[in-house]
């Protein structure tokens, strides 16, 4: 066990999959001698040459497609593209391609690559480097789509998603790569070192994909989370003093539906958060799916706490932010109702 | 507006048009057809600054009599040209018997590749047995060459129950590991920066198998395209990148994807990467241009760029009637000849060849077609009994069934039953 942040546990995940196995590359825009931007592919082309980790031109169209073309031939390729912002060249060799050559070719090409990229707001990235575009994904038959909230998962998520046999994007909350940023932005820092699920083993161990965790127990209310804002619902029931139970996701296609509506059947009131825009964004889906299979349970409408359908502002971040102040309102509105 | 901007010459936007359009006579007078055999054959080892001038000139061997001639006379035996020469007449018999088929309601769509034969055959005899093809639709040669059943084809062609890709993908879109053809997208020039990863992955692990890949003249104008030949040159990937250039994209002349403004070989050396131009109708300047690129990419030189300079007799597909954009008759206009025609001239000519051998040919091939597609047909075809195994079209999406799809089975199974009754 080594206490580490969430680069450093990805960073990890990458070191024993590449041991583990030479098939397994890694690729992408200034990840090779520099390590990456966020640093989380440091040291990989030191320790592993430059044949296992090397930079990729400024083309997220030729990131993915050689990507793909790898996982057809049979490496296990894991592509950086450096903010989720920027996947959008990459989007068709994505949604056309890595989501569809399992089933065009009837098992004949299955795709074992992983896509990762930073993604979220929270840093004043302004609009091209805060984006949370993960339902245009989800809404992709044939990919799944991962987000963990602690260094912990990052590291077993990132493993279970490198063995999947399937194409996996794979968006790391950028705000809580180094800390567990809970949405008082107004309060110091806390770095990870203080969180249990800092507690990263150093060796290999998976985190199953299509499995949320119960983040927080509680009775009152259900909230459907993942990535920062996990960390933002604790904080805030924990601030209100609502007896809330925190699901977070972890794994968003395939969502873990048993979760969900245990706690829901339980609570009786559902919150749906996340930092993307609303209209028809991932909590749309939750939201429908929390009324068909629970409706007889619930107590008061779903309520959803998103982003804004505006794109991500600079300085009016915290405007835009769904914060403590926008979760309470409506977790208080859940309760009432 | 101020009196300066008003005295300027009014803007005029350029569209290129073609030479004819239907009721006007066909015109190829601006096309240049150097000799055959007047090109030079470099070393593979050559530098690509010194070979700037090929991706202007065009590579051919065989000669107006059908003589092979010059350096790039791949000086094939006559047993391997007699086999290129029936898989081309195979492409082109199964082409006019699954059109056929289409017209008759059995499927729902078909494409020829008549008058491209040669470029996917005479490729693929070109390269090893293991090597990778990442083709476009036009490049059923591959398959033939690499002697696919011809069942499984038209199964596939069928969406039957004999159909390997269940039923799934449109008519043609073939999927073979095993023959080294990658499964085909009906996207357009998504294959080609593949191909480029599949020739990285070779060259990673050690291998020493190359990948061949596949676009059209009109989607070279796709981000695609400008990906794979950078990744290729910047990493040296052991990749042949081919553009078959027929000259139309569906109605859509190829001076629209810039073929106006220069060759499409040329645009290898933006990206500092050998550049041939190639008679794709010429079957043996085909073959010697693709193992020129696969002896480079196999000595680790890197990627070459060759444009197959053909032309689309055809119409693009079923679905498409070309007498509504271009001449009538074209294609026998075409200056560079029947690909067919003339590997049997030159055949002929060494007298290896002759009209009786042609005429058996033709009937063994024909026959050998019918008898597949009575076997096909046996399994089904789109029209009469086509592949209908509803639980499957939840398979696959995934290497397993996540809990949503296992629902969504389940219901479409209830629901066809409901029909049923």
């Amino acid at each position: 066990m080594t206490v580490m942040n969430m680069i450093q546990a990805l960073n990890s995940a990458h070191r024993v999959m590449m041991e583990r196995d030479a098939k397994t590359v890694v690729l992408g825009e200034d990840v090779g001698y520099f390590g990456g931007v966020f640093r989380v592919t440091e040291g990989l082309q030191k320790q592993f040459g430059k044949h296992r980790s090397f930079d990729a031109p400024i083309s997220e169209n030729g990131i993915m497609a050689v990507a793909i073309g790898m996982a057809a031939y049979g490496l296990k390729p894991i592509a950086e593209i450096q903010f989720a912002d920027y996947i959008y060249p990459g989007f068709d060799q994505i949604v056309s391609e890595a989501a569809k050559m399992r089933y065009r070719s009837a098992g004949d090409w299955g795709l074992s690559m992983v896509i990762r990229s930073p993604y979220g707001g929270g840093i004043f990235g302004g609009q091209t480097h805060s984006q949370s575009p993960e339902a245009l994904f989800a809404h992709v038959a044939g990919i799944k789509t991962v987000i963990p909230s602690n260094p912990y998962d990052a590291k077993g998520l990132l493993i279970a998603a490198i063995e999947d046999p399937d194409p996996v994007v794979f968006f790391e909350p950028k705000r809580i790569y180094n800390g567990p940023f809970d949405g008082f932005y107004e309060r110091p820092v806390t770095p990870w070192a203080k969180h249990p699920a800092a507690e990263v083993p150093d060796g290999h161990y998976t985190v199953p994909l299509g499995k949320a965790a119960v983040a927080r127990e509680g009775q009152e209310v259900t909230i459907l989370a993942y990535g920062t804002m996990v960390h933002v619902a604790i904080a805030t029931a924990e601030a209100q003093g609502i007896d809330a139970e925190v699901i977070d996701l972890r794994t968003i296609v395939p969502v873990d539906i048993e979760t969900i509506e245990e706690s829901v059947k339980k609570t009786g009131r559902c919150v749906v958060v996340h930092e993307a825009t609303r209209t028809a964004g991932f909590g749309a889906e939750l939201s429908a799916l929390v009324q068909e299979r629970c409706f007889y349970h619930l107590e008061a409408p779903v309520a959803r706490v998103t982003g804004w359908d505006t794109p991500y502002p600079h300085s009016l971040e915290w405007a835009y932010f769904p914060g403590p102040v926008r979760l309470g309102l409506a977790l208080k509105k859940t309760l009432e109702d | 507006m101020d009196m300066e901007r008003r005295n300027r010459p009014a803007l005029e936007l350029y569209v290129p048009e073609p030479e004819a359009r239907p009721g006007d006579e066909v015109d190829f007078s601006h096309i240049q057809v150097p000799p055959a055999g007047s090109v030079p054959r470099p070393d593979i080892a050559v530098s690509t600054e010194s070979i700037r001038d090929l991706p202007y000139t065009l590579i051919r061997v065989l000669d107006e009599e059908g003589r092979a001639t010059g350096p790039w006379d791949p000086r094939l035996d006559a047993d391997t040209l007699r086999r290129m020469l029936r898989d081309m007449m195979m492409v082109r018999v199964f082409d006019d018997r699954m059109y056929r088929a289409q017209r008759q309601g059995k499927t729902s769509f078909y494409m020829k590749a008549t008058g491209e034969e040669a470029i996917a055959v005479a490729g693929t005899h070109a390269l090893d047995r293991e090597d990778m093809c990442f083709p476009t639709y036009r490049q059923q040669g591959i398959l033939v060459a690499r002697d696919y059943p011809l069942v499984t084809m038209m199964c596939q062609i069928y969406s039957n129950r004999g159909d390997p890709l269940k039923g799934r993908q449109l008519p043609i879109m073939y999927s073979s590991r095993e023959h080294g053809f990658f499964t085909i997208s009906g996207n357009l020039a998504t294959q080609f920066p593949q191909a480029v990863g599949w020739a990285m992955g070779s060259a990673i692990s050690g291998d020493s198998r190359i990948a061949s890949g596949y676009i059209g003249d009109g989607s070279t104008a796709e981000g695609d395209f400008h990906a794979a030949c950078t990744f290729a040159g910047v990493y040296r990937a052991p990749v042949i990148l081919n553009i078959v250039n027929n000259q139309w994209a569906i109605s859509t002349f190829s001076g629209i994807a810039g073929g106006q403004l220069t060759t499409f070989a040329a645009r290898a050396l933006g990206y500092g990467i050998p550049g041939l131009r190639v008679d794709g109708n010429d079957a043996l300047a085909v073959y010697a241009a693709t193992r020129w690129a696969a002896d480079r990419a196999r000595s680790d030189l890197g990627p070459t760029l060759i444009e197959f300079f053909t032309y689309r007799v055809e119409g693009h597909s079923t679905s498409d009637d070309p007498t509504a954009y271009r001449p009538k008759g074209a294609g026998e206009k075409w200056p560079l000849g029947d690909p067919v025609a003339r590997l049997r001239q030159h055949l002929t000519g060494l007298g290896e060849w002759d009209q009786d051998r042609d005429r058996q040919l033709l009937e063994q091939l024909d026959a050998e077609v019918r008898a597949a597609q009575k076997k096909a047909e046996k399994l089904g075809t789109l029209q009469s009994d086509p592949y209908a195994e509803i639980p499957t079209m939840f398979e696959d999406v995934y290497a397993e069934l996540p809990w949503h799809l296992r629902e969504q089975q389940a219901q479409a199974l209830a629901e066809w039953e409901a029909k049923r009754k």
